[in-house]
């Protein structure tokens, strides 16, 4: 289940702030359709914010189609935002994180791999793929 | 938000309130809609404890009204019996237990829901078996309110009940009050000198200031109808487009900085020259405390 965290320091209104959460959550597939919210009390109670900021989330994420409230019951997801590319990315992680490793041990700092994905990522993706590619 | 079909909690009409020949408070005109968390904020001596003390009966106006849904509190026991007042710095019998002090409760109060008291304390750790005058202030707090909400109260008022407490306590403490509500649906009104606190808690903002309602209404509609607003220095800040009052204003020798009631097509400045800014609750309530020479009463309601 989620865990709501507030960023204090943040312009974005609270309620703005718990939708984004639920949505990024999606994203990665840490949630999933079915999956129960947790009950407006409770993060009212352990963010102390008031509950109506909590019911304004969730009935945002009703008006986009991401969630359904069960009359009695609670707040479930029932839609997802995760692209068909999430199976995939676990293996493709593993892989990066094993290059990561390769570079570390070949003495690349933070910022120099930071900078070599950076420029590798531009000069691959943002160009035409050429026509021999396959 | 905007359209309140609701009842009124709290109303008070030409309401006042004299200590010897001082008002305490004076002139105070409000609707509280039911199912609101308001603020009542204000500094010292502004007449906050005098307002919640009217609206639980325990003073005698010496002006105008007040009335709790819709009835005088005054010698109601029906109406008093709906309200719930947790006291400044929340004063309780030291030497009882919290389990005592909830049995007593049941024998003063016609409605009371001792199991929710209990429930609510061993939910969050707090010792029942022990006198109140040995537990933190955290704790106690934690029993006053327990206390308040097991005669199931539709108005919760609570004076400051926070100030005293470390910030873990505090947060702890909203916390148990924002549960309450989400359970109960109760309206409440709460002082408090902590804005910060009361940023992500209240959807209403009630302002007294030297024993007058200076500000109140809705916390989004507030919000939404006031701006900073930045431009080439002017001695006639009422005369920028798009303001509707000056709250307060600043100036450097080439630059002028206000804190304005905007008109309804003012949160965009039309002049090129002035830039807006979205105001927080806590720069919204600081401006009105700062403007404090201007008696100016504005209640939106």
């Amino acid at each position: 289940m989620i865990e709501f965290v507030l960023d204090g320091r943040s312009k974005v209104a609270t309620y703005m702030q718990l939708v984004l959460q639920v949505k990024q959550a999606l994203r990665v597939g840490i949630a999933q359709p079915g999956d129960q919210l947790p009950k407006v009390r409770e993060v009212a109670r352990t963010l102390a914010i008031n509950p109506n900021t909590v019911l304004k989330a969730y009935r945002q994420l009703e008006l986009e189609g991401l969630a359904e409230g069960r009359p009695g019951v609670g707040t479930f997801l029932v839609a997802t935002l995760a692209g068909d590319s999430l199976p995939q990315q676990a293996e493709l992680r593993e892989e990066l994180v094993a290059w990561l490793r390769r570079a570390q041990a070949a003495g690349l700092a933070r910022e120099d791999v930071a900078a070599l994905i950076d420029t590798t990522l531009r000069a691959t993706l943002d160009r035409p793929v050429p026509d021999d590619a396959h | 938000m905007t359209e309140d079909a609701h009842e009124t909690a709290l109303e008070t009409d030409a309401l006042g309130k004299r200590y010897g020949r001082a008002w305490a408070l004076r002139g105070c005109a409000l609707r509280l809609p039911a199912g609101r968390i308001a603020a009542l904020v204000g500094p010292n001596g502004a007449g906050k404890s005098t307002l919640l003390h009217l609206a639980v009966g325990l003073l005698r106006p010496d002006a105008g009204q007040v009335r709790v849904f819709g009835r005088d509190p005054r010698g109601d026991s029906e109406t008093l019996a709906d309200i719930g007042f947790v006291a400044q710095d929340t004063p309780l019998y030291r030497d009882f237990t919290a389990d005592e002090l909830i049995t007593m409760g049941a024998r003063l109060n016609r409605r009371w829901d001792a199991d929710l008291a209990r429930d609510r304390l061993t939910g969050i750790g707090i010792p029942t078996r022990k006198p109140v005058g040995g537990l933190s202030g955290g704790q106690r707090a934690q029993v006053a309110l327990a206390l308040a909400l097991a005669k199931r109260p539709r108005l919760l008022l609570l004076d400051e009940p926070a100030a005293a407490l470390d910030p873990l306590a505090r947060h702890e403490f909203m916390g148990a009050l924002m549960s309450a509500v989400a359970e109960s649906g109760t309206t409440v009104l709460l002082s408090s000198h902590l804005l910060a606190d009361l940023e992500r808690v209240c959807d209403y903002l009630i302002l007294l200031q030297t024993a007058h309602v200076q500000l109140a209404g809705d916390v989004d509609e507030l919000l939404a109808q006031h701006r900073t607003l930045t431009g080439p220095r002017t001695d006639r800040p009422e005369a920028v487009p798009g303001v509707r009052s000056v709250i307060r204003a600043s100036h450097t020798d080439r630059q002028t900085t206000l804190l304005a009631r905007t008109t309804t097509t003012g949160t965009v400045p039309t002049d090129p020259a002035w830039s807006a800014h979205e105001v927080s609750l806590e720069d919204l309530v600081l401006a009105y405390l700062g403007a404090a020479d201007t008696h100016r009463t504005e209640v939106t309601a």
